[in-house]
């Protein structure tokens, strides 16, 4: 479990690392920058100096869990290699990619030692986004989500195109005004690889304006399973229905998660089947939380600020 | 079984709507069943770890826990005889029954015996066999096989098993599991009365004192083990644990596992034949006892990376728990081992060349491992067979060569950057509100069920860049 491990550990500890070293993944870098930017501001209000290691892509997770080993190696090395010249924790915005930094790199590269040690130091300094966030959660302030809270869960966005306002004739009712009620979704790799279980939650709770409301069944995986979805459509789809269905019932006007790939494939689903639900990633939602002012970096507060909820 | 197969039993199980329903209700109750039984252990994890630990120690050195086991029975009395293969052991068990003269035959649930196909070879040997667990008695009533290890009828809702009792024993229709269970009841009392051999299977072998453990809730194992005079119990070879500790763990953890009780109703120790046929009062149980070790490819299993699913207890948590086996249930695998530990059993047992599917039919959530009481790492199995199916099996070219070309661009971020740019001028031209609809090639498989979202304008690392 993660919480043995020395780096979880120890960032509840003083002195609190002052640079961190961010690995987007590929989906959040090609399909949810968003979710990276979130990312970046929170790390940045909790004090933190962001560092983007060059030439990170993909932790090659997509060919490793099909079996393609000698494809997964050609894609790890280098991420591994890269990330090994860096200092400090590693902040994953994914339980998944997390779970394949920490464990199963080091199954991939078993049979040579020289990566295998590489492997491991990385391992070691690998760190979920909200993992750190709540670790060092009483060094930031969260406020409320805007009222009307509605996180783009589909390109466009950023370019004015109405991509991601409701299909016509959608159906659902509005939050009410100020409330946005979230479900959380906690992905399979964050929660059994990682075992990250409250800590996305414990944030989620200290944002005014976010009702969580439970999801039935809330720990079954939603069914996307990386290549499974492409491999095995009618099992992922059935799954994912299951899902939808439940989300549905929970009266949720957004499904919140760690992991960009189950959110694709439910907001993919979501948007399939005309439902008003919408995706978002717990860093969108916490970076939406925050008060729009910050401190400058260089004056963060290292100790909690007087108004800051207590953790 | 090929890949397509595979699929078209899948989306008939999708499609069958009762099915959904009876798969629903039973894994959603055993589930919140056997969280309740473990909340009982004061300490759960340390006999979880016991249970794991008596498997284990009995699979590091199993040839020579096999001959003492073998050893220990001999000396109780049982006659010992071992199985290479399903033709063996049926051949054996169709020896003793026809040259000891017997002609009916009550069995206990056994999945050995379903691996082997038992039940045909001793029909054909002019040899009546009734299944006496009620759910393999409707399965054998209704010429079906069993769906899952523990439930074999889990498939079946009570109103579809009342209808089956109706048109198989000229019953009144009655969705009421009590009533159904007592006209099974009456129907079996007469087949033990008749029976001159019992046949059942084996929970777990204990080396250290010979002895053969086997549970059940119904009394039917009980009965079938003692009242015939020829009891043969057929049982795999990974059923070891070394001592009676190690038994006592691995029953507090499989009827917690596998029904969510405290224990099983009957937990039958088997010590051999009755020792003397005129005492007074006569001594219960058969004049015989035979076992039969099977090994049927659970020493290539044990040979592979996969040797720790040989720990497996047959509890069948890991069928509950599963979301694959949650919406299609166990026939869909077209395996007599269904779900994950059936994905792993049945492959490295069989051979992957024709079971190479069944690895495939998961997404790696984890919640078989969370729930196996013995700590099988079955995702790290399953992973260990696909590995193995991408060296050795044919593969469809178009994955192998995507996933090639996809870690050719990944592994050169320039490259990867220039593709991203064709991709924003040509994605949206195919796209309908920033969703595509349809997607070619591999990509096909995705669209058939969600949208598939265009790449993001700006990627993150340009936004990057912007910042500096
Ligand atoms: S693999 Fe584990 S959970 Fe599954 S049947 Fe075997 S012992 Fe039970």
């Amino acid at each position: 479990m993660s919480a043995e491990r020395p780096l979880a550990g120890d960032l509840a500890r003083e002195p609190r690392p002052r640079v961190v070293q961010l690995f987007p993944t590929c989906l959040v870098n090609e399909l949810v920058p968003e979710v990276g930017r979130a990312a970046v501001e929170l790390l940045e209000r909790a004090g933190v100096a962001v560092e983007l290691p060059a030439g990170l892509a993909c932790c090659g997770q997509p060919a490793w869990n099909a079996g393609f080993v000698a494809e997964a190696k050609a894609v790890a090395r280098g991420t591994i290699e890269r990330l090994a010249a860096t200092q400090g924790p590693i902040v994953v915005p994914s339980g998944s990619c997390g779970d394949m930094l920490v464990h199963q790199m080091l199954e991939l590269f078993r049979d040579e030692p020289r990566l295998a040690a590489t492997a491991r130091v990385v391992a070691s300094r690998v760190v979920e986004l909200t993992q750190f966030l709540a670790a060092v959660a009483g060094t930031f302030h969260l406020a409320a989500v805007p009222g009307s809270f509605r996180p783009a869960v589909s390109r466009g966005a950023d370019a004015g195109v109405d991509g991601n306002s409701p299909a016509p004739g959608e159906t659902g009712t509005s939050p009410p005004p100020g409330r946005t009620r979230v479900a959380y979704h906690p992905s399979c790799h964050l929660v059994r690889g990682l075992g990250v279980g409250g800590e996305p939650v414990e944030l989620l709770r200290r944002v005014a304006g976010v009702e969580l409301v439970p999801l039935e069944k809330s720990e079954e995986c939603c069914g996307f399973g990386g290549l499974f979805s492409v491999k095995q459509p009618e099992l992922s789809g059935a799954m994912l229905d299951a899902k939808c269905r439940a989300l549905e019932a929970s009266g949720a006007d957004v499904v919140a998660s760690c992991d960009s790939g189950c959110l694709l494939h439910l907001a993919g689903g979501l948007a399939r089947r005309g439902s008003s639900i919408r995706t978002c990633h717990v860093a969108e939602l916490l970076a939406a939380a925050l008060p729009s002012a910050p401190p400058p970096l260089s004056q963060a507060p290292a100790s909690p600020p007087a108004a800051a909820p207590p953790p | 079984m090929s890949d397509s197969l595979f699929r078209a039993r899948v989306r008939a199980a999708l499609a069958d709507e009762t099915l959904h329903v009876a798969l629903g209700r039973a894994t959603a109750q055993l589930q919140a069943r056997r969280a309740t039984a473990f909340a009982s252990l004061q300490d759960p994890a340390a006999v979880r770890a016991r249970a794991r630990a008596g498997k284990l120690a009995a699979l590091r050195t199993l040839d020579l826990q096999l001959e003492e086991f073998e050893r220990r029975l001999v000396a109780n009395g049982i006659t010992v005889h071992w199985a290479r293969d399903a033709e063996e052991a049926c051949a054996t068990i169709v020896a003793i029954a026809t040259s000891r003269g017997c002609r009916r035959a009550v069995k206990g649930k056994s999945m050995a015996s379903e691996e082997i196909e038992l039940n045909a070879a001793l029909e054909a040997a002019g040899v009546e066999v009734v299944e006496s667990d009620l759910g393999e008695y409707v399965v054998q009533l209704d010429r079906d096989r069993p769906s899952h290890i523990i439930l074999p009828i889990l498939h079946r809702t009570r109103e579809q098993v009342g209808r089956i009792f109706e048109r198989e024993l000229g019953v009144d229709w009655t969705p009421d599991p009590a009533a159904l269970a007592r006209i099974a009841r009456e129907r079996l009392r007469e087949r033990f009365l008749a029976a001159d051999l019992g046949i059942t299977g084996a929970n777990f072998g204990v080396v250290e004192t010979g002895t053969l453990c086997i549970v059940s809730n119904e009394g039917n194992v009980r009965m079938s083990s003692s009242l015939p005079r020829v009891h043969v119990a057929l049982l795999g070879i990974d059923k070891l644990v070394p001592t009676q500790d190690d038994l006592d763990a691995a029953l507090q953890v499989l009827a917690r596992s596998a029904t969510g009780q405290q224990s099983t109703v009957y937990v039958s120790l088997v010590n051999g034949p009755r020792r003397r046929a005129d005492a007074t009062p006569p001594e219960e149980g058969p004049d015989e006892v035979h076992v039969v070790l099977l090994d049927h490819g659970r020493t290539r299993t044990l040979a592979g990376e996969t040797a720790e699913m040989l720990a497996c207890i047959r509890c069948g948590a890991c069928l509950n728990a599963c979301p694959v086996f949650q919406q299609v249930g166990g026939h869909a695998y077209g395996s007599i081992y269904p779900g994950p530990m059936g994905s792993v059993l049945t492959p490295t047992m069989r051979g992957l060349a024709d079971h190479a599917e069944l690895p495939q039919a998961s997404s790696l959530c984890g919640a078989c491992k969370e729930a196996c009481p013995v700590g099988i790492d079955l995702p790290r199995l399953l992973l260990a067979l696909r590995r193995a199916t991408v060296a050795e099996q044919p593969i469809a070219p178009t994955l192998r060569l995507a996933l090639r070309a996809w870690a050719f661009v990944m592994a050169r971020p320039r490259l990867l950057r220039l593709l991203r740019r064709v991709a924003r001028v040509v994605a949206p031209h195919l796209a309908r509100r920033g969703w595509l609809r349809r997607a070619p090639g591999l990509l096909s498989g995705w669209t058939a069920h969600r949208d598939l979202p265009l790449p993001a304008a700006q990627s993150f690392d340009e936004w990057w860049a912007t910042r500096r």
